[in-house]
């Protein structure tokens, strides 16, 4: 079972708050399960309440388990300019997930937005699984994941 | 010099340098790693460049140097040969065999990977000639050409660590901020408040443990130039910690950084461990009494937390709502000690004023700010990329001479300083110098540093929309005039771009965006109505067009474009009617084809694939 006691903190380097062991349940689960942060509270004496408060106030926490693959749609102000919002909407069409984003009924793909990624020369940007994609466009977008992912 | 020892006191850190200078390599090849370029597969550039030299018998006299960002992210990957400064783009994995062939062993360049300059219409060699970096003032940028990031020893071998061992050996603290009141720096997290004002107040404070914190949340969209000073040069942002930490008489500094920033998490980690090693972090670090360690947070994606007290609330694991001031955090911060927040660009810029001293520093700069910005020039700019600029220099040379103008050749509409805080300025404003009170009193703001450059196929109303459904969405909450406020001027903005809007909707988000600016608690609710006052402001025109002529000017609002074919220009090719998801599109082959209303989703899908761009959304 894997547990946030799995937390690496190598040499000291990170500091310690309730918010660090979170990030160590979602690097290990993928997601914050409900189990989990009950034992988080109980383990830590906080209240869940108040573990609730925080996954659901810092964006990069996921209450849902996610899809095995993950695309994130850059939507900073660069990538706007050059049509991110297109892009996730074609996205979110082929994939069959709601204007928000989601999970793909099959679990294979979770659409995404984030708010930038600071690499604003190739907008717009998406990253599929940790790689990065420049100067995509809608039609691009469509043909990635039906060809490479499909 | 592969194995670095503990340097126990400045003798050691002296001997280690004037080791370094006879040892000094002249020769080498940079190539950049930093996010942008990798994109572009500079990773495997660098690894071919370490193979090829390494057959050759050159990889020990000429080392390979993966850099952070170079700058100009426009022409990636870029790869600069030492000492010439050869500036060579979009180099791939092929072209590494003949660099090292013609310039690396013949000292020959290589024209066709120059860059070439569309003005003059020639190409240029060397790095420095080049129009983008000439008018730069790169102070802190520039050392990203010349280190690799990953190792202390090229820090050191830049005169890194020096002005921590002059502070913490030869000055009190009381000097070290007097120095760096007088440099006249001030913060470049987007407030702009003193820095040695802001650490005197810590000072002051007799209580044992205080915090420094460096504010690595980069949160404004459209910026990137903290992520860039961390992941090319994380030991100056220490170095500028630690010699705030003995102003401040604080010996515990933390690096609080965005998640969405793996890298340059990375690197900071790498780099606190290096100077761990070498004793710059620790205990009677340089046997100067002082010690000083640093440890990091990440941040779980909150923009609000850039907000220093939010930050502050972040780190303590809990929810990063701003905090009430008085009292401030320099009285009662982190865990209720006195802390001190500083932005990554700021504290590079501290060793630099220790070293050079307060005047040379602040010879580049204006009259109330001294030292140079970065800015983040993106959008519609030609030359998208990091520029360093001397703070007061006008907005139009930064555009055009540095940016070289608009992308496409197209006609500059707006600027956008500031990010979410700031506002848009129009083309006629471009005169004003890039400095904390001109901006402000301009109706923008200086912000950390990003800078938006719009073309007239930008709409200023779904502009302002995206602002604010970014913050909406980024709104923590805790203030109703924020957290309502913002969300209804949100709904008249899409009621303008739907078309659907009246007159007087205008008043009412003008009055709105009042409130919300008197009203919040923080500075990133108080400025949170700027982009959406600033557009009304300087482009009511074009909200008047889509609420009395159901028209958008730039063609980009959805319910009031339609996009057709121009019937003289198709060839009849078919590809659109392929590429449509809608099946929206008909017509035989080799005849004009026209897109049935009814069913164009308008996803513009037509109009990339069109090979004769007969297709066009107005």
């Amino acid at each position: 079972m894997k547990t946030f006691c799995h937390c690496n903190n190598h040499y000291g380097l990170e500091n310690s708050s309730i918010i660090l062991f979170m990030q160590n349940i979602q690097r290990n689960c993928g997601y914050l399960p409900e189990d989990e942060l009950k034992r988080l509270a109980d383990n830590t004496g906080t209240p869940l309440m108040d573990i609730y408060s925080i996954a659901t106030f810092y964006k990069s926490f996921k209450l849902e388990p996610q899809g095995e693959h993950t695309i994130t749609v850059c939507t900073g102000t660069a990538c706007h300019l050059r049509g991110s919002g297109e892009v996730f909407e074609e996205m979110a069409a082929v994939l069959g997930v709601g204007s928000g984003g989601g999970t793909s009924e099959d679990g294979k793909y979770t659409l995404e937005k984030v708010n930038c990624l600071g690499a604003c020369a190739l907008a717009p940007l998406i990253v599929i699984d940790g790689h990065y994609h420049g100067n995509v466009t809608p039609g691009k977008a469509r043909e990635m994941i039906e060809e490479h992912y499909k | 010099m592969n194995a670095l020892g503990l340097l126990r006191d400045v003798k050691e850190l002296k001997r280690l340098k004037s080791e370094l200078k006879k040892e000094k390599r002249e020769k080498f090849v940079s190539v950049c790693g930093d996010t942008g370029c990798s994109v572009w597969d500079s990773k495997k550039v660098d690894e071919v460049f370490r193979r090829v030299l390494e057959e050759k018998g050159l990889s020990e006299e000429i080392p390979v140097k993966s850099t952070g960002c170079l700058g100009f992210c426009e022409c990636g990957p870029v790869v600069i040969v030492f000492p010439e400064e050869i500036f060579y783009q979009k180099v791939n994995e092929e072209d590494v065999e003949e660099i090292v062939e013609e310039t690396v062993v013949k000292g020959k360049v290589v024209e066709r990977l120059l860059y070439h300059d569309p003005r003059e219409d020639k190409k240029i060699v060397k790095a420095s000639d080049i129009p983008f970096y000439k008018k730069q003032v790169r102070n802190l940028l520039g050392d990203n050409w010349l280190i690799d990031p990953g190792s202390i020893v090229d820090y050191f071998s830049r005169e890194g660590y020096a002005a921590a061992a002059k502070a913490f050996t030869e000055m009190s603290p009381e000097e070290v901020i007097n120095e760096i009141k007088e440099a006249r720096l001030r913060g470049r997290g987007g407030a702009g408040f003193p820095t040695g004002v802001k650490w005197e107040e810590c000072f002051t404070k007799n209580v044992e443990n205080k915090y420094i914190i460096c504010n690595a949340d980069e949160g404004d969209p459209g910026a990137f130039m903290d992520r860039s000073i961390l992941e090319g040069n994380p030991h100056s942002v220490l170095e500028g910690m630690m010699i705030g930490g003995y102003a401040t008489g604080s010996n515990h500094g933390i690096v609080y950084i965005r998640e969405e920033y793996p890298t340059a998490l990375e690197k900071v980690k790498n780099a606190i461990l290096k100077a761990r090693e070498t004793g710059m972090l620790g205990e009677n670090i340089l046997n100067s009494g002082f010690d000083f360690d640093i440890t990091v947070s990440v941040g779980a994606g909150a923009f609000v937390c850039g907000e220093t007290s939010a930050l502050v609330n972040s780190i303590e694991g809990k929810v990063g709502e701003p905090r009430q001031k008085p009292p401030h955090l320099a009285e009662k911060g982190l865990y209720g000690k006195p802390t001190v927040v500083n932005n990554v660009e700021t504290l590079a810029n501290v060793p630099r004023i220790i070293r050079w001293g307060a005047e040379e520093f602040a010879r580049a700069g204006s009259k109330n700010s001294g030292g140079t910005k970065i800015f983040s020039l993106v959008g519609k700019i030609r030359n998208t990329g990091l520029v360093e600029v001397p703070l007061g220099l006008p907005l139009r040379e930064i555009i055009y001479e540095i940016g070289g103008g608009i992308k496409g050749g197209g006609h500059l509409k707006a600027v956008q300083t500031g990010g979410p805080s700031g506002g848009c300025l129009p083309g006629y404003m471009l005169d004003i110098p890039t400095d904390f009170e001109e901006l402000d009193a301009a109706g923008s703001m200086m912000g950390s540093g990003g800078m938006i450059v719009m073309d007239y196929g930008t709409c200023m109303v779904e502009f302002s929309r995206y602002f604010l459904s970014f913050l909406s969405g980024e709104s923590c909450g805790k203030c109703f005039s924020c957290r309502e406020g913002i969300y209804r001027m949100l709904e008249i903005v899409e009621e303008v771009a739907a078309g659907t809007a009246t007159l007087s909707h205008l008043d009412l988000l003008e009055e709105l965006g009042e409130m919300v600016k008197n009203t919040t608690m923080c500075g990133l609710g108080k400025t949170s109505a700027n982009p959406v006052l600033s557009t009304l402001k300087f482009f009511k025109g074009e909200y008047l067009a889509h609420i009395m002529e159901n028209r958008c000017p730039a063609g980009v609002c959805r319910a009031l474009v339609t996009v057709f074919i121009n019937q003289e220009l198709c060839s009849g090719c078919g590809v659109c009617r392929k590429k449509c998801p809608e099946e929206a599109i008909t017509g035989e082959k080799k005849e004009p084809h026209y897109i049935e209303k009814a069913l164009c989703s308008k996803c513009g899908i037509c109009i990339e694939s069109c090979p004769e761009e007969a297709i066009t959304r107005a």
